[in-house]
C-alpha cells in the first residue's frame, strides 16, 4: 500500500500540465454552460454504430488525468436512461441501426446527440454501401459534429460544447 | 524444402514473392483435408480462411486456407465449380474454421457441407440470396427498406434454475458492440455464446476498385487499435506484387510503429485491468502512460494513431521530430512499468481478482488454436516476429513472453513484459537508426497475382492477402484479424466464472469486433 501511496505522490497532480491548460478555459465556459443547461453534471452515453475503434480510444483519453473530463461535470454513463448526450461514433452500419434508433429513443429529452469523428459526419473511408448507411445524421438527428479521423481529445471537448451551445428545436 | 513440403511430399508448392516467406498450391478436396489434417496433427494450425469470386476469369471460385506449420506458411487454393460452390467441412480439423466458414457463405455463397450452417455476418442488412461479394452483387443497398432484425437461433442451455442474460449489442462502456448470450445458475455462468457482426461494414467490398494506395488508407482503419499492423501487412502484399523493397531507414521506422502500437494498447488494457478489479489508481496511472506515448506519436508523426504513416513502398514521410523525443519518453515509462508492475503484483486485492479468472488451459489452447498474446499466455510459444521475421525483425533476438496458467494473471504478465521489451527493441533500434530516404515508387504491379503480408499485431498475427488488376487496382483484399480465432477461446474462459467476472475476463483478451466483423 505505501508503494502505491509513493507512486500517487510522486505523479502529482498532471491535471496541471501544459496541454491541459490549452484546454482549461474550454473547461471553464463548458462547466458552466452545462450548470446553466441541465442543471447537473452532463450525463453522456456513448454508442459505437460501427467505428472501427479508433474514436473510442479518443474517447477514453478524455478520461485521463491530463483532460480530467469529470473535472468539467461531464461522465459517461452506462444507460441511455441516465444520459443526457449520446456520443455517436462509426459510419452506422445496417446491422446498428436498430440498436441506435432505439438507444436514442430510450434517451430522455432534452437531449443532445453528437457525431462523433468523420465516419459519423460523413460516412468516411466506409461511405454508404450494402452494409453501411453512413452518416449518422441519416439514422438520428444530429446537433453537432466532431470531425478528426479519429478526433483528438481537444476536439472532442470542443464538439461537447458546441453542441451544449446550441439551443435545439422542441427543447428548452 | 519447406516443412510444409515435407508434410505433404505429393503437393506442388510454388514459392510466392514478397517480405513473408511463403507458398501457395493449388489443391483438390482430398489434398486440402489431407494437408489440414497433416498440418493440425503435426501442431500446426490455421492462419485464415477466405473465398474469392474467379467466375470472369476461370469460370468458377476458389477457397483459400493459410496454413501454418513451424516456420512454413502456405496457402492452398481449393477451385470450386461456379453452379456448386460447396467442400467438406474444415471446422472438425480446426474449429476456429467454423466461423470463417459461415461468413464466408454469407458474403460468396461457398458452401461448407456439414459445417455449422446458421448466418454469422449476415443479420439482416442483405436477403439470404444476395452474397455481397460475388462480382454481379451490387456495392449498393440491396433494398431501400431494411428488414427487420432476425432471430438468431442460440443454443438454449435447459435445467433447473438456469436462465440466460443477453448483454448488448449496445454495451455499458465505451466499446465496440456484440450480443453476449450468457446461460447462468445464480452467478456462475454455464455457457456463453457470442453473436457478432454488428459493425459488419462491407470493408472486402469496399476494397475492390480502389487504387493500391487508397487501400492502405482502408486497411488502417480495420481497427483502428491496429492501424500500423494492417497498414504495413497491406503495404507488404502490395510490396510483394510490385517486387518492391522499401528503404532500411522505412523497415526500421515501420518496426518502431508496430512496437509502439503494441506498447500503447498494453498501456491502456493495463490501467482497464486495474479499473475493472476495482483499482482505479490503475487506470489513471496507466493513462497517464499512454497519453505521453499518444503525445510523442503526434510530434512524430503528425497523427496520435500514427492510422497513414505506413504506405506502400514505405512510409509517408519521415520523422517530423529527432528520435530523441521518442526514446526521452520510452525510457520514462519503462521505469514507471517497472514500478507499476511492482504495484500490481503486491496488491492481495487485484491478484486476488486476476488468479484463477477466465482460464483456457494450454492444451484447449492448443485444441482451439487460439493465437497472439493470449497463446503465449497459455504456453504456446508462438510470435511471428520469430516465426516470419520481416526486416526489421531480422536482426533482433526476441525470446516470447510466456506462462502457463492461461488467466487473467497469466496475460497481465505478459502484456508487462512485452511491453517492455518493445521499449527495448524501439530504443535498440532508434540507437542505429538507418540514413536516407523512407519510401521508393511502386514497381508494376503483376496482374492477377496473390500478394501476402502479415506481421505480429498486438493481439496476434494481421494477415492481408491480395490481389490487384492490371490497372493496379484492388481485385480483392482479404485483411484477417487475429480475434477471429480468440473469440471461440472466450466462451471458454469464462465458464465456472461468475457473471462480474466477465468484464475483467474480456478486457484481458480485449478482442476486436470491427476488425473481425470487417
Amino acid at each position: 500500500m505505501w508503494r502505491l501511496l509513493r507512486q500517487i505522490r510522486r505523479v502529482g497532480l498532471v491535471s496541471e500540465a501544459a496541454p491541459a491548460a490549452e484546454a482549461a478555459p474550454l473547461l471553464n465556459a463548458l462547466q458552466e454552460k452545462i450548470r446553466r443547461v441541465f442543471g447537473h453534471a452532463l450525463a453522456i452515453r456513448h454508442v459505437d454504430a460501427g467505428s472501427c475503434n479508433g474514436c473510442e480510444l479518443e474517447i477514453h483519453a478524455l478520461g485521463n488525468p491530463y483532460y480530467n473530463l469529470e473535472g468539467a461535470g461531464i461522465r459517461f454513463v452506462a444507460s441511455p436512461r441516465h444520459a443526457d448526450a449520446l456520443l455517436v461514433t462509426g459510419p452506422v452500419s445496417r446491422h446498428m441501426a436498430e440498436a441506435l434508433r432505439r438507444t436514442y429513443d430510450a434517451t430522455p429529452d432534452p437531449k443532445i446527440v453528437i457525431a462523433v469523428g468523420d465516419c459519423a459526419a460523413c460516412g468516411g473511408v466506409f461511405g454508404t454501401g450494402y452494409a453501411t448507411i453512413g452518416r449518422v445524421a441519416d439514422v438520428i438527428p444530429v446537433d453537432a459534429t466532431v470531425s478528426g479521423c479519429p478526433p483528438t481529445p481537444l476536439a472532442l471537448l470542443q464538439g461537447i460544447l458546441q453542441a451544449v451551445n446550441t439551443p435545439r428545436a422542441g427543447t428548452s | 524444402m519447406t516443412a510444409m513440403q515435407i508434410l505433404a511430399p505429393e503437393l506442388d508448392f510454388l514459392p510466392l514473392p514478397g517480405a513473408l516467406a511463403a507458398t501457395r498450391v493449388e489443391v483438390t478436396q482430398m489434398q486440402l483435408l489431407g494437408l489440414c489434417q497433416a498440418v493440425r496433427d503435426n501442431g500446426g494450425r490455421l492462419v485464415s480462411l477466405w473465398g474469392e469470386d474467379l467466375r470472369r476469369e476461370h469460370g468458377g471460385f476458389r477457397l483459400c486456407t493459410a496454413l501454418q506449420y513451424g516456420l512454413s506458411l502456405a496457402i492452398a487454393e481449393l477451385p470450386l465449380r461456379a453452379d456448386a460452390p460447396t467442400y467438406a467441412d474444415l471446422s472438425a480439423i480446426f474449429p476456429s474454421a467454423a466461423r470463417l466458414q459461415r461468413a464466408t457463405y454469407d458474403l460468396l455463397g461457398l458452401r461448407a457441407l456439414g459445417g455449422d450452417a446458421r448466418p454469422w455476418l449476415r443479420h439482416a442488412a442483405w436477403p439470404a440470396d444476395v452474397f455481397p461479394l460475388r462480382h454481379d452483387a451490387a456495392a449498393a443497398p440491396p433494398s431501400a427498406v431494411e428488414p427487420p432484425p432476425s432471430a438468431y437461433p442460440f443454443v438454449r442451455v435447459t435445467g433447473d434454475g438456469v436462465h440466460e442474460i443477453p448483454v448488448g449489442p449496445v454495451h455499458a462502456g465505451t466499446i465496440e458492440p456484440g450480443h453476449f448470450r450468457f446461460s447462468v445458475v445464480g452467478e456462475k455462468v454455464l455457457r456463453l455464446e457470442e453473436r457478432l457482426g454488428y459493425v459488419h461494414k462491407g470493408i472486402e467490398k469496399r476494397f475492390e476498385q480502389m487504387s493500391a494506395s487508397d487501400g492502405a488508407r482502408l486497411a488502417a482503419r480495420v481497427s483502428g487499435d491496429s492501424a500500423v499492423a494492417f497498414s504495413w501487412a497491406y503495404a507488404m502484399a502490395v510490396e510483394a506484387i510490385t517486387a518492391t523493397t522499401p528503404p532500411a531507414r522505412a523497415q526500421v521506422l515501420r518496426g518502431v510503429l508496430l512496437e509502439c502500437e503494441r506498447l500503447a494498447n498494453h498501456l491502456g488494457d493495463l490501467g482497464a485491468l486495474g479499473n475493472d478489479a476495482g483499482l482505479a489508481f490503475g487506470l489513471a496511472q496507466f493513462s497517464r502512460l499512454k497519453e505521453d506515448l499518444l503525445r510523442v506519436n503526434a510530434a512524430l508523426w503528425a497523427q496520435r494513431y500514427p492510422m497513414d504513416a505506413i504506405v506502400p513502398g514505405g512510409l509517408r514521410e519521415d520523422l517530423r521530430a529527432p528520435p530523441s523525443a521518442l526514446t526521452s519518453v520510452l525510457h520514462a515509462i519503462a521505469d514507471e512499468l517497472l514500478r507499476l508492475r511492482e504495484i500490481y503484483d503486491n496488491h492481495a486485492g487485484l491478484q486476488d481478482r486476476f488468479m484463477g479468472a477466465g482460464t483456457v488451459s494450454c492444451e484447449l489452447a492448443m485444441q482451439l488454436g487460439i493465437v497472439g498474446m493470449a497463446a503465449r499466455a497459455s504456453g504456446q510459444p508462438q510470435d511471428w516476429r520469430n516465426e516470419f521475421p520481416v526486416p526489421p525483425y531480422d536482426a533482433v533476438d526476441l525470446r516470447p513472453a510466456l506462462r502457463t496458467q492461461g488467466d487473467v494473471a497469466a496475460r497481465v504478465a505478459v502484456r508487462f513484459e512485452e511491453a517492455l521489451a518493445s521499449i527495448a527493441l524501439c530504443l535498440q533500434w532508434l540507437a542505429a537508426l538507418p540514413e536516407g530516404g523512407v519510401s521508393t515508387p511502386l514497381g508494376a504491379a503483376r496482374e492477377g497475382e496473390l500478394g501476402i503480408g502479415g506481421v505480429e499485431g498486438w493481439r496476434g498475427p494481421v494477415f492481408v492477402a491480395l490481389r490487384l488488376d492490371e490497372s493496379g487496382r484492388v481485385r480483392r483484399c482479404h485483411p484477417h484479424d487475429p480475434s477471429w480465432h480468440n473469440w471461440p477461446a472466450l466462451e471458454h474462459a469464462i465458464i465456472d466464472n461468475i457473471v462480474p467476472d466477465f468484464p475483467l475476463i474480456n478486457k484481458s483478451f480485449n478482442l476486436s469486433y470491427s476488425g473481425h466483423d470487417l
